[in-house]
């Protein structure tokens, strides 16, 4: 006969079993999360302790650079009000509407986000190439020229800024859209006081994250605008335009300029709360 | 009134075929079914927000099959009250007012008499998040009622609601019908909640309509 305890201790064992198995479970993954962190803070503090004040300052005071940063703030600003203004109508269409076709639209309006940005920026040069591109040229010059920064950093930003509204959109029910029908409201009222002050959250979000997303490209930029200082320069040109000179110190304090900006960025989408506005932590 | 001729509406392949019913000036009717058996999309066709595929509807002895939700003259309210985020109580009260052009004054004094009559009061200044389920459900009401419509079209309003506030928002209802004059459509689960509202009981099964009157409102 067995011992009355001996179910007793079974559950014991099986228990502390259970909790060890947790534990290892716990422990692999936050090793495994932990170690990534540590590469994204390794680069930052490695960055910071390349450079020193000197030569943050002596970039500052550089007139390139001082022209990149303006062509970036401007440029980037302009993209986002572009995507925003390009985004929200694709965003609500596609939240909203049903229509043949839709699966392929929306897989169209991921390409920017799919396909190598030095892609993009050859196919814009290609475009430009072609007799209606040509015709745009002959009234406005976009090739080489700001425009084309411009237009190379829209491409891109739209796409993140059309996910993020359509994340949005499709959070907010149809039922509050019609009820503002049944009160009084054209399509177009009910959007405009219903809809979209219910979608500020994202509306915001998806404008940070184009500019954002403005201010990191390159490669498009590079292959449709060129590189050439004080004229299509900016920021993430000036790393490349110093490191290919050897100018390092430079490249790494125009580089913490940049990380500075994206860091405020986060901390602006993330004191508004916007991660709810999407569903889900940015 | 409320006229369904021969009525076709459907969702994809659901449809409802050739559905017709009358309710006349005044009436509260409360409309009963199984789950999926169709009963919000004849509500969404009477309010105009799904296009019908046959047949007439006619309210106020008006035609407005082809009429935008927006000239039906119905109040609309869905079962989660669907309230602005955006919006303040007292905002949601003078929506369909401000839509509607009606003077500061007129609007001041409508929402006085509706926050009173809905015990809105205290929450003027409230925005919906924090409201409880009663309060949304007299909110979502009076806004539905600020601009005075003929036909009144509820939407399982108390299937999300407590005892307490069921019972409650059920007495704010029997007060509509007495305090407005308007014809109610109102769809409920609830044969409780159907008994003590309805003078007009429509029971949607097999895709046709059977009215019935409750011997109370006989």
């Amino acid at each position: 006969m067995s011992s009355p305890s001996a179910p007793h201790d079974e559950r014991g064992n099986a228990a502390r079993r259970s909790r060890r198995s947790d534990r290892t479970f716990l422990i692999c993954f936050s090793v495994l999360a932990g170690s990534y962190l540590l590469l994204l803070v390794s680069t930052l503090v490695a960055d910071l302790f390349y450079t020193s004040p000197g030569h943050l300052w002596r970039a500052l005071q550089s007139a390139e650079i001082r022209y990149a940063i303006r062509l970036s703030l401007l440029s980037c600003t302009l993209t986002a009000l572009l995507s925003l203004w390009v985004a929200v109508p694709i965003a609500y269409l596609m939240a909203r509407l049903k229509f043949p076709g839709k699966g392929l639209v929306d897989a169209l309006l991921d390409i920017p986000i799919v396909l190598p940005p030095l892609v993009i920026g050859l196919s814009l040069l290609i475009l430009f190439q072609t007799p209606p591109g040509r015709a745009v040229e002959r009234w406005v010059p976009v090739t080489y020229a700001v425009p084309s920064v411009i237009l190379a950093q829209f491409m891109v930003a739209c796409a993140f800024a059309v996910r993020t509204l359509r994340a949005t959109f499709d959070q907010i029910s149809p039922r509050h859209e019609q009820v503002a029908l049944t009160l009084g409201c054209s399509r177009s009222q009910a959007f405009w006081m219903v809809i979209l002050p219910e979608a500020r959250r994202g509306v915001l979000t998806a404008g940070t994250l184009a500019w954002a997303r403005a201010l990191g490209e390159f490669g498009p930029i590079l292959v449709f605008s060129g590189a050439t200082r004080f004229k299509t320069e900016v920021l993430s040109t000036t790393v490349f335009l110093e490191l290919s000179v050897g100018n390092l110190e430079a490249a790494v304090a125009v580089s913490l300029l940049m990380v500075a900006a994206a860091v405020a960025v986060l901390l602006l989408i993330r004191t508004q709360g916007l991660e709810s506005a999407l569903g889900r932590p940015l | 009134m409320i006229s369904l001729e021969r009525v076709t509406v459907g969702v994809g392949r659901f449809e409802l075929r050739e559905i017709s019913f009358s309710l006349r000036s005044g009436a509260y009717g409360v409309l009963m079914g199984r789950t999926g058996s169709g009963k919000t999309t004849l509500l969404e066709a009477i309010c105009g927000l799904r296009p019908v595929r046959a047949g007439r509807i006619r309210l106020q002895d008006q035609d407005v099959t082809d009429l935008p939700p927006a000239a039906r003259g119905i109040g609309f309210v869905p079962q989660e009250g669907a309230l602005f985020g955006h919006l303040t109580v007292r905002q949601h009260l003078e929506f369909a007012l401000v839509i509607r052009r009606w003077d500061p004054e007129r609007i001041r004094v409508r929402v006085g008499e509706l926050a009173e009559w809905l015990g809105l009061e205290a929450l003027l200044d409230r925005v919906p998040q924090g409201l409880s389920g009663g309060e949304t459900q007299r909110v979502a009401l009076g806004r539905a009622l600020s601009f005075q419509p003929g036909i009144l079209c509820l939407d399982e309003p108390l299937s999300a609601l407590d005892d307490e506030s069921r019972a409650d928002i059920c007495t704010v209802l029997e007060g509509v019908r007495t305090r407005t004059g308007v014809t109610v459509l109102h769809i409920t689960h609830n044969l409780a909640e159907a008994e003590r509202l309805a003078d007009t009981l429509l029971r949607l099964h097999h895709g046709s309509i059977d009215i019935q009157i409750p011997p109370a409102s006989r």
